[in-house]
């Protein structure tokens, strides 16, 4: 247990002080959101009905494009194999480096998705529908994509295999996130959706508590 | 099954069955082709294009059925450690991704007449359109590391992990009940389709599964042969 808040304590300090790497992820979320105008024209009324997918596809690639950072580092320098060797579990190696990949993602762009539903003009009682969808399909998506981001370390090109494997698995996520939102838009209940995206976060954990060692294992036995 | 974990013994066996799965294959599709183009009446409302369905749907349930093999093989191969099963699910990708690219396209091509329009954001289309994807990453995962007995592993993993989707893909057409029709064949209360039109697909459907194990077959002995030459090649050059 003391490892395991020792861990994540050194993963959040380290974030932390190369400061500005959360922010250019939201940066870029913000950024990636705000393009869609300039595609598709200021059209408010087509603009404030795409405004829920706009949200979640920005966040889906300012989530793909950290998913390097939890582990690559650590691979790179070899502190991984010596985090390996103490005597914490990998599957709690993996569920501490995945908290801190949402805390330091995740967590952000919830707090930074009302920004874009107010330029949107997102109607004012369909926010917390999305922050709840996006609290609850977040961390869904950290826990694949830690997974996916252990199986290519140590791969050639793998910064560019990141996004083509993690964003088939993430279509589901995105599906019954922007589902929420337009089922509260057009007045039927939002719950049915909610309870499936907690139900996949339910089993996203195991799933990547299983899967994540695995891959890892496989990283570190090459030496 | 550990029996065919030797190389040789599963030569011995791939080359006894092979010359009958491909020619079972050449019957099968030979005869579905002629009992779906030419013998079996054209849909009332959909005239001939509905003889499209008989390479679609067969092709469809392969790009399931080639994936449930990956990741039953990668079960497999991270469980047992089995050596071959890491080649099965090698040579099953490409295969797979095959007949996604077949369902696809016909559909595709039969959607133009019939649904007067070349693609739509369907629930079943868009989610066969991932599984492409799915393939596609897992190619790309097993040849990107230089040692690719790691890429063998890493695959395996994001094959079990890819898994989730398939479920997804088969319930689709229920969960969105949009343009693609609902299952039709495989139903609790038997298929809804005409005897007509159902027997030219299930033949069609089970020469496509003996097409699949021949090539499976041809490539999984191909894997192994050049696992051997580059055993040789290593063994020569330590010499």
């Amino acid at each position: 247990m003391k490892v395991l808040l020792a861990l994540i304590g050194r993963d959040l300090r380290l974030v932390w002080r190369q400061r500005g790497e959360p922010l250019i992820g939201v940066a870029f979320f913000l950024l990636a959101a705000l393009l869609f105008p300039f595609g598709v024209g200021p059209d408010t009324d087509l603009l404030r009905q795409i405004a829920p997918g706009i949200v979640w596809v920005a966040a889906l690639f300012a989530v793909v494009l950290s998913l390097e950072r939890p582990f690559h580092a650590d691979h790179e320098d070899g502190t991984l194999e010596q985090l390996a060797l103490t005597a914490l579990p990998l599957p709690l190696l993996v569920l501490a480096k995945a908290l801190v990949h949402w805390l330091t993602s995740g967590l952000l762009l919830v707090l930074a998705a009302p920004l874009i539903a107010v330029i949107y003009d997102l109607p004012g009682e369909l926010l917390p529908v999305l922050l709840l969808a996006l609290l609850l399909g977040t961390p869904i998506l950290s826990l694949l994509g830690i997974v996916v981001a252990a199986t290519t370390l140590g791969a050639r090109r793998g910064s560019i295999l990141i996004p083509l494997l993690a964003l088939p698995l993430f279509v589901p996520v995105l599906i019954l996130g922007v589902l929420a939102v337009e089922a509260a838009a057009s007045g039927l209940p939002a719950r049915p959706h909610l309870l499936l995206l907690a139900a996949g976060l339910l089993l996203a954990l195991p799933l990547a508590l299983l899967a994540g060692p695995a891959a890892l294992r496989q990283a570190l036995d090459e030496g | 099954m550990q029996r065919y974990a030797n190389p040789g013994r599963f030569l011995r066996l791939a080359d006894a069955i092979l010359p009958w799965a491909a020619g079972l294959a050449a019957a099968l599709i030979l005869l579905g082709l002629y009992l779906g183009l030419i013998k079996s009446p054209a849909d009332y409302q959909q005239g001939d294009s509905v003889r499209i369905m008989y390479v679609h749907v067969p092709a469809a349930w392969m790009a399931l059925f080639c994936y449930l093999t990956i990741a039953a093989a990668s079960f497999v191969a991270l469980v047992w450690r089995h050596p071959l099963a890491h080649l099965v699910a090698k040579a099953a990708s490409p295969v797979g991704a095959g007949f996604t690219f077949v369902a696809l396209v016909t559909g595709s091509l039969w959607g133009k007449p019939t649904w007067g329009t070349w693609w739509v954001w369907d629930g079943r289309l868009t989610s066969v359109l991932v599984l492409f994807f799915l393939y596609l990453g897992h190619i790309a995962l097993f040849t990107a590391f230089d040692d690719p007995r790691r890429g063998q592993k890493a695959a395996a993993i994001l094959a079990l992990v890819g898994v989730v989707n398939l479920p997804i893909i088969k319930f689709s057409v229920d969960w969105w009940s949009t343009l693609h029709q609902p299952a039709s064949v495989f139903r609790l209360d038997g298929p809804t389709i005409h005897p007509d039109l159902l027997w030219p697909l299930l033949v069609m459907g089970l020469g496509f599964m003996a097409y699949f194990l021949a090539v499976l077959l041809v490539r999984v002995k191909d894997e192994v042969l050049s696992a051997r030459l580059r055993a040789l090649a290593l063994v020569q050059a330590g010499v």
